[in-house]
């Protein structure tokens, strides 16, 4: 079970101030808050993104435990090979076997939606398949922010990205976006999740429950960029929690293939509530774009109903 | 931090002193400032876990942890802090900010 705040105030800061994230950052706090939960007793590994650019600016390092980068793509390999070297060092008396699971190495791989929906899928999928006992935590802010706000398959429909742009010819992102969660929960590993940084007892407790899960987890967890979204720096954590509020990120979990919705709002507020907030959406409320706005608001009802289902189905 | 001279840099990036990032002031990037009322303030601690830098300062000695202010040398001026703080929607915010004065 997750702590308390009052507890949890007790646990030592393992990401520093002193890295170079925007102002209002929440990326920066949902690695706080999962190095929080995990304790020092943790192998971070990072892909190429804001994240790792961030906190590990040569010669400084934001983190007080261990950190690896090695590429963009390959984060989820990385770590399932430091995972391997744990146990095999243990196997052969050069580490001590830890006496209980809880002094076990954690080991976690984060990478952006960039580097995990697109450019890091495959490495992701082989060590989700391979079983490594590894947490993989996607950053979710919809676009490639690092490298100035391109598209990714995790933009949602009808948002302003450099590459997608609203304009006179184009209005944004002609697509909807992947669903990745659904991916993950296809491989079959012990837990799949997915939470904001606004709910933070729900991010620990998930954090907590991927990491003792035994086998492979993956969390993927909305992070509001303000740069990116185009939200006053303050507004980060309101926009998480109306996310949740209008179904646009239900706080759900799977585990062992049995989903449970953490989260059900009790009126559906419209998806136009929370996409005003963003400037990347301005030109959707345009006259002539009311289409646009019908299929955004189609689309996050038609997944929310799919998800009930999926919560019935497998608990008959 | 020193800077140190080639030779005696550890090998292909290799940062051996962890966590050294809070050397590195970003305090300077700042605007506007969180005030901390401290009359206002229930100890809460949501400033605290909302915090993107680390910079919200807490005595935790005691029974009950202490908001005692911001670490202003990391603290960016995002506001985060005063948005959620619980008792500014009653009107007695613990957190204001306010445009930093030189």
């Amino acid at each position: 079970m997750a702590l308390s705040l009052k507890e949890m105030v007790k646990h030592e800061d393992l990401l520093t101030g002193g890295h170079r994230a925007c102002a209002g950052c929440t990326g920066a706090n949902i690695l706080r808050q999962i190095m929080l939960t995990a304790g020092p007793n943790t192998v971070m590994g990072g892909a190429t993104g804001c994240m790792e650019v961030v906190t590990t600016i040569y010669p400084y390092t934001a983190w007080k435990n261990s950190f690896i980068h090695s590429a963009f793509e390959n984060v989820a390999a990385t770590i399932s090979g430091a995972e391997t070297a744990y146990r095999s060092l243990q196997k052969h008396g050069e580490l001590p076997q830890a006496a209980a699971d809880a002094e076990r190495m954690n080991f976690i791989a984060f990478g952006g939606d960039g580097g995990t929906y697109d450019i890091g899928i495959q490495a992701l999928s082989g060590a989700m398949e391979r079983g490594h006992r590894m947490v993989y935590v996607c950053y979710d802010n919809g676009a490639y922010m690092n490298t100035g706000i391109q598209r990714s398959s995790a933009t949602p429909f009808g948002a302003h990205t450099s590459t997608a742009p609203a304009g006179s010819v184009k209005q944004g992102k002609e697509q909807d976006r992947k669903d990745l969660t659904e991916i993950l929960v296809a491989h079959n590993i012990p837990y799949v999740a997915q939470t904001t940084p606004f709910h933070w007892k729900d991010l620990a407790t998930k954090v907590e429950k991927a990491l003792s899960c035994g086998g492979p987890a993956f969390l993927n967890i909305l992070m509001p960029c303000t740069v990116g979204w185009g939200f006053p720096m303050e507004r980060g954590m309101q926009i998480a929690k109306e996310a949740v509020e209008t179904n646009f990120w239900p706080l759900f979990e799977v585990e062992d293939g049995v989903y449970k919705i953490n989260k059900k709002p009790k009126e559906r507020k419209p998806i136009a509530d929370w996409m005003k907030e963003q400037a990347r959406f301005r030109h959707v409320f345009k006259p002539g774009n009311e289409s646009m706005l019908e299929h955004a608001q189609q689309w996050v009802d038609q997944q929310w109903d799919l998800l009930l289902k999926r919560e019935t189905m497998t608990n008959m | 931090m020193s800077l140190k001279r080639a030779q005696e840099l550890p090998d292909a990036g290799i940062i051996t002193e962890a966590g050294n990032a809070v050397d590195f002031k970003t305090g300077d990037w700042r605007t506007y400032v969180p005030q901390f009322h401290e009359e206002n303030c229930i100890h809460c601690m949501f400033c605290w876990i909302y915090c993107p830098d680390s910079a919200i300062d807490v005595d935790t000695s005691g029974d009950k942890p202490q908001m005692k202010g911001i670490l202003l040398d990391h603290c960016k001026g995002c506001g985060i802090c005063a948005t959620e703080c619980p008792p500014a929607a009653k009107g007695k915010a613990a957190l204001v900010m306010v445009r930093e004065e030189k």
